[in-house]
C-alpha cells in the first residue's frame, strides 16, 4: 500500500537513512540488555560454511542456525519457544562469535560458551549431552550414540536428535556416523558434514 | 556481518514478513520476533516522533517507545494492529517528555527568514520542520498520527481525548497552517 501525502509534507515522508535506524536499534538492544528486557538476543556471522545465525538467552547460546536452514524460521521458532523478547542484538554473542572464528581458523577444539539447551527435551537431550562427550577430530556411530544413552536400540531416535540438535557445531552432531563409515544425515548438508571433518582430522594431523 | 539491510522506506511489507504458508502448522497465538516489529514499524514511529517531539529529542522519543514495547509486547493480543499500539505509546511518550521537560520551553519553532523577511527557499524542509514544531499540540499530533502513521480518525480522536470529527478537524487545520507558512514554491 503507498499512500500519496499531501505536498507540504514531503520532507517528513522522506526516505530515512538506512545507517541512523540500525544506530536507533543497536541503542535500543543495549538498553533492552541492561533493563533485564532482551530475552533473546541474535546475530549472524559469516562462516567458511555460510552464514551463520546464532541466537543466546542469559544462560547461554540457545540456537545455532548452519547456512542451509531457515533462519526466519528458526527466529520465528525462538519467538514461540522462548520469547517474543528477541532483538538483533550482536553483543552477547561476542563470545560464540569468537569461539566460532577460531573453530574455523583451526585454533579451537572445544567451544567453551555457556549453552542452554532449553529446545531440546527428553531422550533428545540425553543424545546431545553423550554428543558433547566425542573428542575433536574423532567420530561415534549412531548405534554407539544410542548405546552410551543406555538405550541400544534407539539407533533412528539418535537420528532424529541429531539432525534436530538446535545447536549444530557446538554440540558436535556432525561428529556421528553411520555404522559403516558413511556420513549420515546433516541438518547442514552432507557437503558441511564432510568439509567439518576435514577440517578437525587436518588439524589433529597437523599438530602431529 | 550483519543480516542484510530491511527495505526501511516504511512503505510496504517487508520481505520476511509474508503470511505463512497454507496449512502451517502455525499456532494462532503466535507474536513474530520483536525484532521483526522493529524493523517494520521502527521508520514510521520515527517519523512521528520527529513530528510529534522534533527532531532533537525524536532518537529518544523513538527508543523510550520501543523499550516500553519490548516490556509490554508478550502480552500484546496477537492480531493487534502493532502500529496503532506502538503509535499509542509513542504518543503517551511524548506527553510524558513534556511533563517532564514542563520548565523548558515548549517546542515551538521559528520559520528561518532571510533578511528581506521571506522564508528562506534554499532550505525549505528547514521551513517546514520550523512550520510543524509552530503548530499547535493537537494540530501537530493529529497530522503526524493521520499522515505519518495513517491512523483512522477515530483512533486518533481516541488517542488525544477528542471525538473524530474534532481530529478531523485538528489535522486539517494543521494542514492548512502549513501550506499557508510555506511558499507556494516549496510546496511540490
Amino acid at each position: 500500500m503507498t499512500r500519496s501525502h499531501p505536498a507540504p509534507l514531503a520532507a517528513l515522508t522522506a526516505p530515512l537513512d538506512h545507517a541512523h535506524l540500525d544506530h536507533l536499534r543497536h541503542s535500543l538492544a543495549r538498553r533492552a540488555e541492561a533493563d533485564g528486557l532482551l530475552d533473546v538476543a541474535y546475530r549472524t556471522l559469516d562462516s567458511p560454511l555460510g552464514t551463520l545465525l546464532v541466537a543466546a538467552t542469559a544462560a547461554g547460546v540457545v540456537r545455532l542456525a548452519l547456512p542451509s536452514e531457515d533462519h526466519d524460521g528458526a527466529l520465528a521458532l525462538l519467538a514461540r519457544r522462548v520469547s517474543p523478547r528477541l532483538l538483533h542484538a550482536p553483543g552477547r554473542l561476542d563470545g560464540v562469535a569468537g569461539e566460532l572464528d577460531e573453530y574455523f581458523a583451526g585454533r579451537r577444539r572445544r567451544f567453551e560458551v555457556p549453552l542452554d539447551l532449553q529446545l531440546a527435551r527428553g531422550f533428545r537431550l540425553d543424545v546431545l549431552h553423550q554428543l558433547v562427550a566425542i573428542d575433536y577430530g574423532a567420530t561415534a556411530s549412531y548405534a554407539e550414540v544410542a548405546a552410551a544413552t543406555g538405550r541400544p536400540r534407539a539407533v533412528r531416535a539418535v537420528g532424529t536428535a541429531c539432525a534436530t540438535n538446535p545447536l549444530p557445531l557446538l554440540v558436535p552432531c556432525h561428529r556421528v556416523l553411520r555404522t559403516d563409515g558413511s556420513l549420515g544425515g546433516y541438518a547442514g548438508g552432507l557437503p558441511a558434514k564432510a568439509a567439518l571433518l576435514d577440517l578437525e582430522r587436518r588439524v589433529r594431523a597437523g599438530a602431529g | 556481518m550483519d543480516p542484510p539491510a530491511a527495505p526501511f522506506d516504511g512503505h510496504g511489507t517487508p520481505p520476511h514478513h509474508a503470511a505463512p504458508p497454507a496449512g502451517a502448522a502455525r499456532a494462532r497465538d503466535d507474536l513474530p520476533p520483536f525484532d521483526q516489529v522493529v524493523v517494520e514499524h521502527g521508520p514510521v514511529v520515527l517519523r512521528v516522533c520527529r513530528a510529534v517531539v522534533g527532531r532533537d529529542d525524536a532518537d529518544d522519543a523513538w527508543g523510550d517507545t520501543f523499550l516500553a514495547a519490548l516490556a509490554a509486547y508478550p502480552r500484546l493480543l496477537p492480531g493487534s494492529d502493532v502500529r496503532a499500539w506502538l503509535v499509542t505509546i509513542a504518543h503517551r511518550k511524548a506527553i510524558d517528555r513534556w511533563r517532564s521537560a514542563r520548565r523548558r520551553p515548549l517546542p515551538v519553532g521559528a520559520l528561518p527568514e532571510r533578511p528581506d523577511g521571506r522564508p528562506d527557499l534554499e532550505a525549505p524542509d528547514e521551513v517546514l520542520w520550523a512550520a510543524v514544531a509552530a503548530l499547535a499540540p493537537l494540530q501537530r499530533q493529529a497530522v503526524a498520527y493521520r499522515y505519518l502513521a495513517d491512523l483512522p480518525y477515530a483512533q486518533i480522536g481516541a488517542l488525544l481525548g477528542t471525538s473524530e470529527a474534532a481530529a478531523r478537524r485538528s489535522a486539517a487545520d494543521g494542514l492548512k497552517r502549513l501550506r499557508a507558512a510555506l511558499p507556494s514554491e516549496v510546496i511540490r
